[in-house]
């Protein structure tokens, strides 16, 4: 009846996880009781739960990246202490059986559910308004990826107090994830996990190209495009690229453990190197996925707070476009020490090696977008600055890495770890915390605390040299990843003050708590709203309207003329709103319950196939298609928003716009 | 009524005449291409790893694949046929060569999981060998599609009932089955090329 | 306790100056064999070449934020200017070219250090072989030479080439020993080739790099290089073990063990690799002189391994 699940599936004997349970049930009461204490509840299921709107799906995923910070965050500060403890004899606090779920969990959580949560929330909110978009080309499936995307992490987290997680690492190479030598459902939970979001994110993918190819305002042509527009396009065809085949690879893989097959086993013929050259097919784009948004994000920032263009439009996109074909081609590069000849490995290393130009390029593009500027020190330039300093010497390790004959002896090591933190961090990471920044306004309409914000930089910059640069030295020092204990008396104090940086990037994420609380309790203040819709006097199109948007997002769709549209139109002294014209019935599409159903039958079919209770999986999988074939026959899907709404909306932010003139 | 004149009066001033539609699903098509041109790689990789087991030269009957082949691929004719109706507004002739689509593809379906069926039976199934593995997950990938075109055509027929024009939407949900249903068929030429007729040479 | 930590804080500075001393002790900068010193000195050489341009990045992210702040009105302020070609030229051909000349360094050096390349013999020294098997979680080396074999350890003369095949019995591991040099994969089916040598006598640590389970920590050797009569006397000890190592207790030994101690076999049964080899591979073996897969020996075929 209940397949492989019984009581002793339970983790009751590990008191961290008692805890853990303990006190998300009781934030989740806390959570449950204050909404219904307020009577939300219709407000948050109408307004944001079934909604398709995409900044709001926007600020759901973010929500969700925050949250997936937090966990993966806590995952990370256990490893780091454990081996801060686990010398000499001293097993630590974590047996391997945990310990290697926690890193398992921390690479795929922070992969998966915060990096690209976070990314895709970012899209969502800032790319249909920088084209000029009503919303984007499908938003239905917009609120479908979103709620696989969010149910995918409920199953992780599910692992946490039934069963256990995968102990194979992030990318759970076979033969060690095979059934052979994991047999529990751990590798199951990743699997399921990963494949749902990945549907998910491929979505998202297609949505967003359509979107950009379809729906870009009037006279905005490709060379008129926004960079982070241009980045998120690349973006989105690397998606379209890259994601298919982690569906074919952990699809094999699971095949394997589900139905006995031989593609990765060690026996029947199976090949493993076969699935690292599939996943890495995957996993070198994904990375690119990550980081050209958050080269987008500093593009923009970096032009507006030093007041002037961007250096070299023309090379920047080229630059972007040149990575994601680059991108395609390197991954072998994750397993040069696997024995292919020493053309293979000069091949790979040398295509690796290029993409260093074009992102080389890229920085010298943001130094001389400052150079002659007036840079205003602004949270988000700060991490700007910190991204480039970093960045640099995260890009220096990477290209060592990617001569073969240098990544003999570092392959798998900390350095590697350090390597890939140090542009995850450095990279993506802050150029997402720096998006969330510049656009918190633009979604809200009052701006985060620069204070707190420049505390949690701080934080976050130092935190990460103190965690991370003793990694390289470990890594120099022959220690491999993955360890749960050692010996070695010179690797100890690296590791105590790679936990101390650790501590450091803790007081980073209170910082930015506190600053989302301190910015919220001070949003009336008046200096802190927004109600021009342009606080920062920024050059693109998403500034031109209300902060934050109506949710029809232009009254009137802009005419673009020139790249930069916004920056143009006011030098020009176009009235971009055009305020007072006579207004059109605005087409747009009603929200629907549809994307949230599939959402939770697809989470009831994968949690009922990690523990093979057939019965269950069948009802989820009848719940996803029926509700598909109930929306599809939903003919009630948009509406047409009157004159005199959008007329309402237009003159209340009108009246705004001429009481902050009037304060200056 | 009078909201649909205003709605449809505002419709002409729409920004965006042309649906998106079928480009997006032109980009899931190539999506889904990729899965597949990766379950043909594997396939390539694991052709001659039998682990022992029977080669494809000794378990696959041509005469049957042939069989399927011609069946899927006059079944691609039948709703080209169904889509002229479509575009003629003919809703019911339409209908008719959508069944006779539905019912080609389920032929298909029933000798395929047939010929699946006796392989598993012989102790030729896909634990045997990476081989026979790669081969029933190739294979087995199509025949889900086809299934999901199945199912989708099913809803389709219904949602035209008592319909006497199609609407937009309902001519997007055709031509989008109709891109899948070709590329099913696109798909099966390889298929029956790389893995049937190579195996068997 | 102050005693101890004290010189590892010295190890700090290293960190600064890494790449200027490239000294320290740490284990991969500080090599012991000829596969480990070219392999440091690439790494310090592609360091170097990257600095050019890494070193002006930093200082003048940090010139141009600083000379440019808001608050210098002194400073040239161009709001329109965006474009030069000069610029772009020089910002594009000068990384263009140190990675050309990185490329470059790639190419010859994944020749000259390709881990399957025997390493240049020096008259009258012959080459030693050692084949390796990642077990759960322990290391066994065949001495197919000397037939003996041994686990977690290993031993070999000083200057003197040694070349390795690597398999698995169990799941993928990358046999790795810092101080030496080039590490590679060991998985099962598979036979993976390495040529390491030392030129220093030392008692060098080895591990897996690659995560293989509950046991990985653990997984770990010391590579003894010796005088050549050191070898001999070593090569004497193992064979005074009581220990001998067949087919029949082979599936005991291969059984999942943690931290598992030396171990010495005074016998190890011949083709013992290449039937750890071939039990995977459809009973086929690569033969590394002609790189053409046959069938192993039938006398290995009834080594009834553990399935």
């Amino acid at each position: 009846m209940l397949g492989k699940l019984s009581w002793s599936d339970i983790p009751f004997d590990v008191p961290i996880l008692v805890g853990t349970f303990a006190g998300a049930a009781i934030a989740g009461l806390a959570v449950f009781g204050l909404i219904t204490y307020y009577g939300k509840w219709g407000y948050l299921w109408k307004e944001w739960l079934t909604s398709v709107d995409h900044k709001r799906l926007g600020v759901m995923y973010i929500v969700l990246a925050l949250v997936a910070l937090f966990r993966g965050f806590a995952d990370a500060i256990m490893m780091r202490s454990q081996l801060a403890l686990a010398y000499a004899g001293n097993p630590g606090y974590l047996p391997p059986h945990h310990y290697d779920q926690i890193f398992s969990a921390h690479g795929t959580i922070m992969i998966f559910f915060m990096a690209m949560a976070f990314m895709t929330g970012l899209m969502n909110v800032i790319v249909p308004l920088q084209i000029g978009a009503r919303d984007v080309a499908f938003p239905f499936l917009n609120s479908l990826s979103f709620w696989m995307t969010t149910v995918s992490f409920v199953l992780i987290n599910i692992s946490l107090f039934i069963g256990e997680f995968s102990q194979c690492g992030w990318l759970a190479y076979p033969p060690l994830s095979e059934t052979q030598f994991s047999p529990g459902v751990g590798v199951d939970y990743y699997i399921w996990a990963v494949q749902l979001s990945g549907v998910g994110t491929l979505l998202t993918g297609v949505n967003f190209f359509t979107t950009i190819v379809k729906m870009r305002a009037p006279g905005m042509t490709y060379m008129k495009m926004p960079v982070f527009t241009w980045t998120i396009f690349c973006t989105t065809v690397l998606i379209m690229v890259a994601f298919p085949i982690l569906t074919v690879a952990l699809g094999l893989l699971g095949l394997d453990r589900y139905l006995g097959m031989h593609f990765f086993t060690n026996d029947g013929g199976g090949n493993q190197m076969l699935y690292l050259s599939v996943i890495w097919a995957w996993g070198h784009p994904e990375v690119y996925i990550l980081v050209l948004p958050a080269f987008g994000a500093f593009s923009e920032i970096t032009q507006t707070f030093s007041r002037k263009p961007l250096f070299g439009y023309n090379t920047m996109v080229y630059a972007t476009c040149s990575i994601m074909v680059l991108s395609l081609v390197v991954w072998v590069h994750h397993f040069f020490t696997m024995g292919a000849g020493p053309n293979v490995n000069a091949f790979f290393g040398i295509m690796t090696m290029i993409i260093a130009i074009p992102t080389g390029v890229k920085i010298f593009n943001w130094l001389f977008t400052m150079y002659k500027g007036r840079v205003e020190f602004h949270a988000t330039m700060y991490w700007v600055i910190g991204f480039m300093i970093t960045f640099s010497i995260g890009g220096m390790t990477g290209v060592m890495l990617a001569i073969p004959a240098a990544d003999f002896v570092l392959h798998n090591s900390l350095f590697v770890i350090a390597h890939f933190h140090n542009v995850i961090i450095g990279g993506v990471y802050f150029g997402y915390v720096a998006a969330m920044n510049f656009w918190f306004p633009k979604a809200f309409g009052f701006k985060l605390n620069e204070a707190w914000g420049k505390r949690a930089f701080w934080f976050w910059f130092i935190g990460f040299y103190f965690a991370f640069m003793p990694l390289y030295v470990l890594g120099f020092m022959g220690m491999t990843r993955r360890m749960n204990h050692y010996d070695n008396p010179d690797w100890y104090p690296w590791m105590l003050v790679a936990v101390f940086g650790a501590v450091l990037i803790a007081c980073g994420i209170v910082c930015q708590l506190t600053q989302l609380y301190v910015s919220i309790r001070d949003r009336n203040l008046a200096e802190n709203r927004d109600l021009t819709g342009d606080p920062w006097n920024a050059r693109t199109l998403e500034w031109s309207t209300s902060s934050p948007p109506p949710f029809y997002n232009f009254a009137v769709v802009p005419t673009v003329h020139d790249l930069d549209a916004f920056a143009h139109d006011k030098e020009a002294g176009i009235d971009t709103r055009a305020a007072g014209s006579v207004y059109q019935p605005i087409h747009m599409p009603k929200n629907t319950s549809a994307g949230f159903f599939v959402g939770a039958f697809s989470l009831v079919l994968g949690f009922a196939a990690i523990w093979y209770i057939w019965w269950l999986a069948a009802l989820g999988l009848i719940g996803v298609i029926a509700t598909v074939i109930a929306r599809s026959s939903n003919n009630d899907v948009d509406y047409y928003v009157p004159v005199s709404e959008v007329a309402r909306i237009e003159n209340e932010h009108t009246r705004n716009l001429m009481a902050a003139q009037a304060a200056e | 009524m009078a909201h649909d004149m205003t709605a449809d009066a505002a419709h002409a001033h729409d920004e965006h005449h042309e649906s998106p539609v079928v480009f997006g699903f032109w980009l899931y098509l190539m999506t889904d291409c990729l899965i597949f041109g990766t379950l043909f790689a594997v396939f390539a990789v694991m052709r001659n790893q039998f682990a022992g087991g029977p080669t494809g030269k000794e378990i696959f009957e041509l005469s049957g694949v042939g069989i399927e082949t011609a069946i899927l691929l006059v079944s691609s004719i039948t709703y080209g046929f169904g889509m002229i109706s479509a575009h003629q507004n003919k809703v019911s002739t339409m209908r008719m060569w959508l069944a006779v689509t539905f019912l080609l593809g389920l032929g298909f379906l029933f000798m395929e999981i047939r010929e699946f069926s006796h392989m598993v039976a012989e102790g030729n199934g896909p634990d045997r060998s990476a081989f026979l593995s790669a081969f029933f997950t190739l294979v087995g990938t199509h025949g889900l599609h086809v299934t999901c075109g199945l199912l989708w055509m099913a809803v389709v027929m219904v949602q035209s009932m008592g319909k006497t024009v199609l609407s937009e939407r309902m001519m997007n949900k055709l031509t989008c089955l109709s891109l899948f249903w070709h590329f099913l068929d696109i798909v099966w030429i390889c298929v029956f090329t790389f893995v049937y007729l190579m195996s068997v040479i | 306790m102050k005693k101890k930590i004290l010189p590892r804080l010295s190890n700090l500075l290293c960190l600064s100056s890494a790449f200027l001393l490239a000294g320290c002790d740490w284990d991969t900068l500080n090599p012991k064999g000829v596969i480990g010193i070219q392999e440091k000195s690439l790494i310090l050489t592609a360091t170097y070449a990257m600095l050019l341009v890494v070193v002006p990045v930093i200082v003048l992210t940090l010139l141009f934020a600083w000379q440019y702040r808001q608050s210098n009105t002194n400073a040239e302020y161009l709001p329109k200017w965006s474009h030069s070609n000069k610029i772009e030229v020089v910002i594009w051909v000068v990384p263009s070219l140190i990675i050309l000349f990185l490329a470059v360094l790639t190419y010859q050096t994944c020749i000259s250090l390709d881990p399957y390349r025997p390493i240049d013999e020096e008259a009258n020294v012959k080459p030693i072989h050692v084949d390796v098997v990642a077990l759960d979680w322990k290391w066994l080396f065949v001495y197919p030479d000397e037939g003996i074999a041994t686990v977690n350890q290993m031993a070999f003369p000083v200057n003197t080439p040694v070349e390795f095949r690597i398999t698995s019995d169990s799941v993928m591991n990358s046999f790795f020993i810092p101080q030496l040099g080039s590490m590679v994969y060991a998985m099962a089916g598979m036979q993976t080739q390495l040529h390491l040598s030392s030129n220093d006598v030392g008692n060098y640590a080895g591990e897996s790099a690659n995560f293989s389970g509950r046991g990985f920590s653990d997984m770990r050797f010391r590579a003894l290089a010796m005088s050549n009569d050191d070898y001999a006397a070593w090569v004497q000890k193992v064979k005074a073990s009581s220990e001998q190592l067949d087919s029949s207790n082979y599936p005991k030994l291969a059984a999942p063990s943690e931290a598992n101690p030396v171990e010495y076999f005074s016998h190890a049964e011949p083709g013992l690799f290449d039937g750890i080899v071939a039990k995977y591979n459809n009973g086929m073996v690569m033969d590394k002189s002609t790189g053409k897969m046959m069938h192993v020996q039938s006398a290995m075929s009834d080594m009834n391994m553990k399935e």
